[in-house]
C-alpha cells in the first residue's frame, strides 16, 4: 500500500507554510508570522489585554465559538458594550462536546440521541491542545479550565496496513524500533566500509558510530541485533519479572526489508510535527470546558438560536438583521458602533454584507476542509484489559485512519473511544451515509484493529463536519493561491466591520488560531475606536 | 428465481450503487468510476442523496429543480474549481470521473434530454481554468 503512505497522518495547517518555507525558506515563514502579529505571540501574550474602552462604544460580535468568546471577553473586559449572536442553543461553536442526554441534528434532518454513560464523553471537533499554544491555554489558566495530559504517542498502541504483516496490527514500539535499529546499522555498515570517507573525518565517523550505537539500540559490532539491548527498545517477547522462570528468550527483530515493504515505516511520525510533540492537554471532562469558562465570563451577553442574515455598515455604525429560530420568520436587528464577524467563511459566503469587494472575494475563494469523527462507547476497556493501551493512538489504511483511546478514566468500566478520524476522500464516503450507518462502518472497520468491537459495543455518535448546521464544513482549506491572494484582505479591517476566527489565522483548524485572530481583530478594532 | 428475486430487491433498494465500486477509496483521491457511485460517495454528502439540499446557518443547493444545471459548463465548473462552501474537485477526480459525476447529477437532476459529457470536455474546462488561475496569480 505505497500509495497510502503519501497520506499525512494528521490533517494539519502546517503544509502551507512548510511550503512557504520550501519556497520562501524560513524567514519568509517567521516574517509571515511576525506581520501577522503571531510569532511574538507566545509567552508575552499570557497578559494580553486592551486597554480602556471609549465611553459607551458598542461591538457587535456575531458568533460565539472560541474567536466570538474571546473576543466578546476581551472587549467586555475593557469596557466595550458587547452583544453575541449565535446560530446554535449553546456557546462554543466546534469546540464542543457530545455527552450522554445530548441530541445532535445534522444538515438532512438525521438526529442522533447520545446516550453515552455519565461522565464519558467524546469530542467531536478540537481533542488536543499542544503545549506551545500559549492563546489557548492562557485562557484556560485564567478561567480556571483544568487540564490534564492529552496522551498523542503511546509506543503501545498500532500501526496498521490492510497489507502489511498479514493485516495484523503491529505495536508502533516494535516498528518504530526495528526501523530505527536497522537504519541505525545500515548507515553504521556504511561508515564501517569508509563510504563516507570524503564526507565526514575520522573524528565525525567514530562520533557517529558511538550515536548510532545509542540512537539504534546497536551491540558493540553496530548490529541490530535479537538480544538484550534491543529488547530494551522493542520490548521482550515474555515479559521478564519476578520468580524463578528462566531469563525469556529475545524475540527477532522485523528486518529492514520487513519493515519498508510493509509499507509502515512512513507512519511512524505520530509525535514528530511541532503540534503534535509531547505534551499535549484536554480539558478534564471535555473540551467544551473552554467554551463554556469564557461564557461564564462573557454573562448574559449572549444571544442564542439566531442566525443572522445580513450585515450592513455605513459610517455611522453596524446593523446585523438575523432571524429568531425560536420564532421563525422573525426578523430581527440588532445595531452597534463596530462589528467583529466570526462567522465561517462557508456560512458568510451566503450573507448578504456591505463590504469591500477585495473582502468579499476572500471570503468567496475558501472552501472547507471535510473530516469526519465517530465515538464509540465500548462496555469493557478491553484496549486496556486485553492490549494494556492506555491512552494514545493507533493509526490505520482503513478508511477510519485513526482509533484514539481515552487519556482519562483509565480502569473505569465503560469507554469512549475515538472510533473514526476520516479525512479526504473517505471523510466525504463517510458524510454521504446516514449516522448510524457511520457507526457501523466504524465498527465493522475497527473490528480488524480490535475483534472486541462486537461483543463489547454500546453506543455510537457520528459527526460529519460537512453535514454540521452551523460551520458547514471543518476547517478553512486555504489553497497557497488563495492564501497568496486573499489572506491579508480577509485580515484588514473594513469599515467598522474586522473578521475573526480559525479561517483568519495561519494555525486553521486548531483552537489557538481562533483565539489567536481574536486577540489580533479585537486590537485592531481598538486602534480604530481609539483613535 | 428466489435468488434472482433477492438480487432485483438489492438493486432497488441500492439504485444508486454499482456493485463493484468501492464505499471507500484508499487514498487522497476517490476510486469510483461510476456516475451513481460518485455521486453517492460525494454529492450526497451536502446535497443530501436525493439532490434536495440542506438549509442551517447557511445551505447547500438542490440540485433537484435547479436550473442553473441547465448549463453543463456551469456544472463542470463547480466541480473542478468549487465556489464559496462548495470545495474544488479537480485534484481528487480524473476527466472520467468529473464526467461521470456531472452525467449522473444531469441524468438526475437536469433538464431532461441532456447528452453524456465526454472526457475531452472536462479536459478543455480543466486546462482552462488552470490557465485563469495561472494568469490571476500575484
Amino acid at each position: 500500500m505505497v500509495r497510502h503512505a503519501t497520506i499525512p497522518p494528521q490533517p494539519t495547517r502546517r503544509a502551507w507554510l512548510q511550503q512557504l518555507g520550501r519556497v520562501a525558506g524560513s524567514g519568509a515563514v517567521y516574517a509571515a508570522l511576525t506581520q501577522l502579529g503571531l510569532a511574538q505571540a507566545s509567552p508575552a501574550r499570557a497578559d494580553f489585554g486592551l486597554g480602556r474602552a471609549p465611553k459607551g462604544a458598542r461591538v457587535l460580535v456575531l458568533g460565539a465559538g472560541l474567536a466570538g468568546l474571546v473576543s466578546a471577553y476581551e472587549l467586555h473586559r475593557a469596557g466595550y458594550q458587547v452583544q453575541l449572536l449565535e446560530y446554535q442553543a449553546r456557546p462554543g461553536g466546534r469546540c464542543w462536546t457530545l455527552r450522554g442526554g445530548d441530541r445532535y441534528t445534522e444538515l438532512g434532518g438525521a438526529s442522533q440521541h447520545c446516550e453515552f454513560a455519565p461522565g464519558e464523553y467524546f469530542n467531536p471537533g478540537p481533542w488536543r491542545i499542544p503545549y506551545h499554544h500559549h492563546g489557548v491555554l492562557g485562557y484556560c489558566k485564567r478561567l480556571g479550565v483544568a487540564l490534564q495530559p492529552f496522551i498523542q504517542v503511546n509506543h503501545n498502541a498500532y500501526v496498521h496496513g490492510q497489507q502489511a504483516f498479514g493485516g495484523k496490527p503491529q505495536r508502533w514500539r516494535e516498528l518504530q524500533a526495528d526501523f530505527q535499529g536497522q537504519v541505525s546499522e545500515l548507515l553504521a555498515k556504511v561508515v564501517q566500509q569508509h563510504q563516507l570517507d570524503e564526507t565526514l573525518s575520522s573524528e565525525d565517523q567514530a562520533r557517529l558510530l558511538e550515536a548510532l550505537r545509542s540512537h539504534g539500540a546497536l551491540d558493540a559490532q553496530g548490529r541490530y541485533r535479537a538480544g538484550e539491548i534491543a529488547a530494551e527498545r522493542r520490548g521482550f517477547g515474555p515479559q521478564p519479572g519476578g520468580g524463578v522462570s528462566a531469563a525469556p528468550p529475545h524475540d527477532q527483530p522485523l528486518g529492514l526489508h520487513d519493515v519498508l515493504a510493509s509499507g509502515l515505516a512512513g507512519r511512524l511520525d505520530l509525535g514528530s510535527g511541532f503540534e503534535y510533540q509531547m505534551p499535549l492537554f484536554q480539558p478534564v471532562g471535555g473540551m467544551d470546558a473552554i467554551a463554556r469558562a469564557l461564557a461564564k465570563a462573557v454573562g448574559p451577553r449572549i444571544r442564542y438560536r439566531a442566525r443572522v442574515t445580513e450585515i450592513q455598515q455605513d459610517e455611522r455604525g453596524v446593523t446585523a438583521q438575523y432571524e429568531d429560530l425560536a420564532r421563525p420568520g422573525a426578523q430581527l436587528s440588532v445595531s452597534a458602533d463596530w462589528c467583529i464577524c466570526t462567522l465561517p467563511l462557508a456560512v458568510l459566503s451566503q450573507v448578504e454584507m456591505r463590504i469591500s469587494p477585495a473582502l468579499r472575494a476572500a471570503i468567496d475563494a475558501v472552501s472547507y476542509f471535510a473530516a469526519v469523527k465517530v465515538g464509540l462507547q465500548f462496555g469493557r476497556r478491553f484496549w486496556e484489559e486485553d492490549e494494556g493501551i492506555y491512552g494514545g493512538i493507533s493509526s490505520t489504511d482503513l478508511a477510519i485512519r485513526t482509533i484514539g483511546y481515552p487519556s482519562h478514566h483509565f480502569h473505569a468500566r465503560k469507554g469512549v473511544l475515538l472510533g473514526a478520524y476520516a479525512f479526504g476522500a473517505n471523510a466525504y464516503e463517510f458524510s454521504a451515509l446516514a449516522p448510524a450507518e457511520r457507526v457501523r462502518e466504524a465498527l465493522r472497520l475497527g473490528a480488524q484493529i480490535h475483534p472486541q468491537y462486537p461483543a463489547e459495543f454500546e453506543h455510537g455518535m457520528a459527526v460529519a463536519w460537512h453535514r454540521h448546521p452551523a460551520t458547514l464544513g471543518c476547517f478553512a482549506w486555504w489553497t497557497q493561491a488563495a492564501r497568496e491572494r486573499h489572506y491579508a484582505q480577509l485580515l484588514r479591517m473594513d469599515g467598522r466591520l474586522m473578521l475573526a476566527g480559525e479561517h483568519a489565522s495561519l494555525l486553521p483548524a486548531w483552537q489557538e488560531g481562533a483565539v489567536l485572530s481574536a486577540q489580533h481583530a479585537v486590537t485592531a478594532l481598538h486602534a480604530k475606536a481609539s483613535a | 428465481m428466489k435468488k434472482q428475486f433477492l438480487l432485483t430487491l438489492s438493486l432497488l433498494a441500492l439504485p444508486a450503487l454499482a456493485l463493484d465500486e468501492p464505499r471507500f477509496s484508499a487514498g487522497w483521491g476517490f476510486d469510483q468510476r461510476s456516475g451513481p457511485a460518485l455521486y453517492a460517495a460525494i454529492c450526497a454528502g451536502c446535497h443530501m442523496p436525493d439532490g434536495r439540499g440542506a438549509r442551517g446557518a447557511a445551505a447547500y443547493p438542490a440540485l433537484a429543480g435547479n436550473a442553473r444545471l441547465a448549463a453543463t459548463p456551469y456544472l463542470l465548473r463547480m466541480i473542478l474549481k468549487g465556489g464559496k462552501a462548495m470545495p474544488a474537485f479537480a485534484g481528487v477526480l480524473d476527466d472520467g470521473q468529473v464526467g461521470a459525476v456531472a452525467g449522473e447529477v444531469l441524468r438526475r437532476f437536469g433538464p431532461p434530454g441532456a447528452n453524456p459529457i465526454g472526457k475531452d470536455e472536462v479536459a478543455a474546462l480543466r486546462a482552462a481554468i488552470q490557465q485563469e488561475q495561472r494568469s490571476q496569480a500575484p
